[in-house]
Parts: structure tokens; C-alpha cells; sequence
């Protein structure tokens, strides 16, 4: 019964997606995901989604020691806080962003006056992703800081090893592993991403226009195929990226042990 | 003594380096999430509470909330039953496969919404597997609730058995093989012996996939068609009136969305609490 289920529910979507791309044939294919305008989006998309990664994994790694390590007020506050991009609708952190950077915006008026644009242009996306992936992040990382007994870094202070020692030192190498999950997670969140992107994205086709919008676009014009092989090139491109990250992570967890 | 503490305390800083820390984690949050999150009840009220009362009243809105209301209403039962009946196979028996069916069913998690959107498009759609058979049949499932209500399903379907898995394998098949043995009918050892040992973490993973459900963009954007006091949810209709400079109106509706994320998150940190007394 529950396979059945799981089998109509998500197997049969999901072969759909396989099988549809090819009736284009292999050439088809190729030529459809070759086209300048795609290459550009997927570029953008995963360039993206890995910087954006590579930055929270510094924010979320700040975020995660200041909430296990240190008490202030409104820390639990903090803490809850920190879960808000799961819970609120993209479309909502869409619109909120966007307003938030735009030229005439709280943020975008800041930077405006130095030529700057935020919204409507790549700086706005890398943004957005930001927002996305930063729980996925903290969330990898607390668990192990909380294990990780504090003593240990107070041991490492009493033999006179300096801050930036403690931390190069003690406490990244036993964060790492956790950190390439989270690395992993807010990438794979991020590179599908839609509704917190296209809003502030400025959407024009071969600078900021996102992979997934391109699907969109493909299906409005009923290129089927086209868009099935779009979103196929993407699922396989984010598989391998993801698998080379759970080597890694595998390697550092041995490494550690 | 510091390890004592949860998690202990440690790095006995210079109080400049610590508060230092903490501030720009502060910064960063507030950045982040903060002001985004105020600025949607700014701008929600921007024009008072009547705008807000006037916004929410346009027909094409209310429309928008009962659609919204009535695939979560739904979606979110179907999936409860079936993440509930997906985690009691997994965690009591072994079967082969039983990691691929794990694999199959956390797939929604990581791919874009947008395909989770496509995949029904391609089998429904005009130009679908099964798009010419249901057009000569009069059904419409792209277009229409069907589709809205097929490609929620597939995009939460993940968050219930995630919730109760853990949970249920931790705790085992004991007090269950028990009851069974004194003769219980298997309805009511479910509803006596299993229900109440997952409740809390049940009820975390029905509130995610409720929040989930209503605020699902992506992939409702791509079955809905988008059509206006028909098939736009309320996220779509955010996404409508916000292309149509009414911005004041799209954050009226999204503050409700923005609400419903804040209840949520309360909540869930109150469950978190009853869900460690279980384990």
C-alpha cells in the first residue's frame, strides 16, 4: 500500500522527468542545453549557490559558536529566529527582500548613493541565496559545537595557544565534516531556489536569469522537452556536485577519527 | 565547571573578543532575517489598518485564501496518513529496497520547486503524457485544484515521516508486540500504544508541512496557470499584485503568510520541548 502510494505520488512524476527530455533525441538534447541563454543560466544558478554557500558557511559558523558558546540576552530569541527562512513563504521573503534592497529601499538606499545596485542585479541573488541556505548552516554546525566540551578550548587557551590558533586548530577540524553537510544542504537549497530569487533577480536572460526561471519559461511556451531536459541537467549537475561533497565529508570524518 | 553548562562555556575570551562575536552575529541575523521580516508589517501598514482590512477584503484575495485554505486542508491530512503509514513501514519491517523507498521519499527536500512543479506538468499538461486522454475526458488537473493539490502533496509529503521516523525507530516495537500479545485489534494499538509516543513530533511535523503547504510558491506557480480569483494561491496572488505595483496589498497578504511562519516557529519551539521528553 505505502509503496504503491510513494510510487504514484513520486516515482511516476519523477519518471516522467527521465523520459521526456529524449524525444528531442540525443542531438536535441545537446543543442537545447548548449544554447548560450542556458548556459548562462546554469553558470549563474550553481556559480550562486556555491558562493552563497561558501559565505554562510563563515556567517553560519559564527552564528552557530556565538549561540552555543555565549549567553546574552534574547539568545533563545536568537536561536528560534535563526528557522524563519524554512518557515516563511518564499514568496513572502521574495518581495520583503527586494523591497528591503531595491534603490529607494531601508538597505538598497544605502548603497545606492556609491552607484551601487543591489536589487535587480546579481549582488540581490547572491543575497537571497544568502537567506535560504544560512539555517541549513547553523543547524549543521550546533550540534557537534554543543558536543564539542568547551574545555577542550580552554584547554588549548591554558597552553598559551593564541585565539586564532584555538580556532584554526581545535575548533574547525572537528566542525568540518558537520560543515561540508551544511555546505551541501544550503547549495542544493539554493540552487533550485525560485520565489526568493525572482523577485530582486532583475530576471534578464543571459545575466540574472536563473536556471529554474528558465524552466518556467520553457514550459509557458509549451517546450516540454525543453524544459524536462533543463531541469534534468540540473538535478544531474547538483547529484554530482553533491556526491563529491559527501566524499569529502566522509574523508575529513576519518581523518578526524 | 564550564563543560557543566550545556555545551559548556568555553574560551575563556577577553570580554572584548566574546562581545565582539556576538555582535556581529547579531548583525548578521538582523541583516538577514530581521528587518526583512519587519519590513513586511511596515509595509503591510503602511497605509494603516484599513489598508490592510481593504486589501484583505478584495474578492481576488479572499479567493486566494480560501484556495490556499482548502489545499492545505487537503493536502496536509493525506500526507499525515500517508508519512504515518510511510514511517511505520520503514521503522517495523525490513524489507529490500526499504533505503531506496527512504532515498525516493526525501527527494522532494532537495530538488527545485520548480521541477517538483514540471513533473506534474509533463505528465497532465497539454502537451503531457496524459494530457490528451484527460482533454478528451473533460478533466482538467493542470490548471485547476488538482494539480494545485498534487504538487503540494509531492513537495510536503517529506516532512511528517521525517518528523516520526527518528523517533519511532528509537523507540522500537516493544510496548507495540506487548499490546498484540494481550490481544489488542491493530487500530487500537495504533491509537493507545504507537500515537501517543509520537505526538509531539508528530504534531512538528504536521505544523511544517501545514506552513509548507500554504506557502508553497514554485511549484503551484507552475501548475496553477495563475488565473486570478480562480487559481491563484495566496502566495500567487502576493506574486500578482506585487507585479502589479499594489505592493502595499501584496504585504498585506504576505504578513499573514509572515504571521502564520511566526506561529509556526513558536509553536515548534514549544513541541521541541515535549518531543525531548519523549525521546
Amino acid at each position: 500500500m505505502t509503496l504503491a502510494w510513494v510510487g504514484l505520488l513520486v516515482v511516476l512524476p519523477l519518471a516522467a522527468l527521465v523520459a521526456r527530455p529524449w524525444e528531442l533525441g540525443m542531438h536535441g538534447v545537446v543543442a537545447s542545453l548548449t544554447q548560450p541563454r542556458v548556459l548562462a543560466a546554469l553558470r549563474l544558478s550553481f556559480g550562486m549557490a556555491l558562493g552563497a554557500a561558501a559565505l554562510n558557511l563563515v556567517l553560519g559558523g559564527l552564528v552557530a559558536w556565538v549561540l552555543v558558546r555565549t549567553r546574552f540576552p534574547g539568545r533563545r530569541l536568537a536561536d528560534a529566529l535563526v528557522d524563519l527562512p524554512f518557515a516563511l513563504p518564499t514568496a513572502v521573503s521574495g518581495i520583503a527582500l527586494t523591497t528591503l534592497y531595491a534603490p529607494n529601499g531601508w538597505l538598497g538606499g544605502l548603497a545606492a548613493p556609491f552607484g551601487l545596485s543591489i536589487a535587480y542585479a546579481r549582488p540581490g541573488i547572491f543575497i537571497a541565496l544568502l537567506f535560504v541556505g544560512l539555517p541549513y548552516m547553523v543547524r549543521a554546525i550546533q550540534p557537534v559545537l554543543h558536543d564539542l566540551p568547551g574545555d577542550v578550548e580552554e584547554a588549548a587557551s591554558t597552553l598559551g595557544a593564541t585565539h586564532w590558533q584555538i580556532v584554526t586548530r581545535v575548533i574547525l577540524p572537528a566542525i568540518a565534516p558537520a560543515a561540508v553537510v551544511g555546505f551541501a544542504m544550503a547549495f542544493a537549497r539554493a540552487v533550485g531556489e525560485y520565489g526568493s530569487v525572482i523577485f530582486i533577480a532583475g530576471n534578464m536572460p543571459n545575466r540574472t536569469e536563473i536556471a529554474p526561471l528558465l524552466i518556467v519559461i520553457r514550459l509557458e511556451q509549451l517546450d516540454y522537452a525543453g524544459a524536462a531536459a533543463l531541469a534534468l541537467a540540473m538535478l544531474a549537475l547538483s547529484f554530482l556536485i553533491l556526491a563529491a561533497l559527501n566524499l569529502l565529508q566522509r574523508r575529513l570524518r576519518r581523518h578526524l577519527a | 565547571m564550564t563543560a557543566g553548562v550545556q555545551g559548556g562555556v568555553g574560551l575563556r575570551a577577553p570580554g572584548w573578543e566574546r562581545w565582539l562575536a556576538i555582535g556581529l552575529a547579531l548583525l548578521v541575523l538582523l541583516v538577514l532575517l530581521v528587518l526583512p521580516l519587519a519590513l513586511v508589517f511596515a509595509e503591510a501598514l503602511s497605509r494603516g489598518w484599513a489598508g490592510v482590512a481593504s486589501a484583505l477584503a478584495d474578492p481576488d484575495a479572499q479567493s486566494a485564501i480560501r484556495l490556499t485554505l482548502l489545499v492545505a486542508a487537503i493536502t496536509v491530512p493525506v500526507n499525515t496518513l500517508g508519512g504515518l503509514a510511510a514511517a511505520w513501514c520503514i521503522a517495523r519491517f525490513r524489507f529490500p529496497g526499504r533505503g531506496l523507498l527512504l532515498t525516493i521519499i526525501e527527494l522532494p527536500l532537495t530538488i527545485s520547486p520548480v521541477i517538483s512543479g514540471l513533473v506534474w506538468v509533463l505528465l497532465f499538461g497539454r502537451n503531457g503524457w496524459f494530457g490528451p486522454a484527460l482533454g478528451r475526458a473533460d478533466i482538467q488537473i493542470v490548471f485547476a485544484l488538482p494539480g494545485l493539490v498534487l504538487a503540494t502533496l509531492f513537495v510536503t509529503f517529506p516532512f511528517v515521516l521525517r518528523a516520526i521516523l527518528p523517533l519511532m525507530q528509537a523507540q522500537g516495537s516493544a510496548e507495540e508486540q506487548a499490546a498484540i500479545t494481550l490481544g489488542a485489534p491493530a487500530w487500537r494499538v495504533f491509537l493507545h500504544v504507537t500515537l501517543p509516543n509520537i505526538r509531539f513530533a508528530l504534531l512538528q511535523g504536521v505544523l511544517l508541512c501545514n506552513a509548507r503547504a500554504m506557502g508553497e510558491f514554485g511549484a503551484v506557480a507552475v501548475v496553477s496557470g495563475r488565473i486570478r480569483g480562480l487559481t491563484n494561491t495566496m502566495p500567487l496572488h502576493i506574486e500578482a499584485t506585487y507585479n502589479d505595483y499594489q505592493a502595499q496589498a501584496a504585504f498585506a497578504v504576505a504578513a499573514l503568510l509572515a504571521l502564520l511562519a511566526l506561529v509556526t516557529l513558536a509553536a515548534r519551539a514549544g513541541l521541541e520541548w515535549g518531543t525531548r521528553r519523549e525521546r
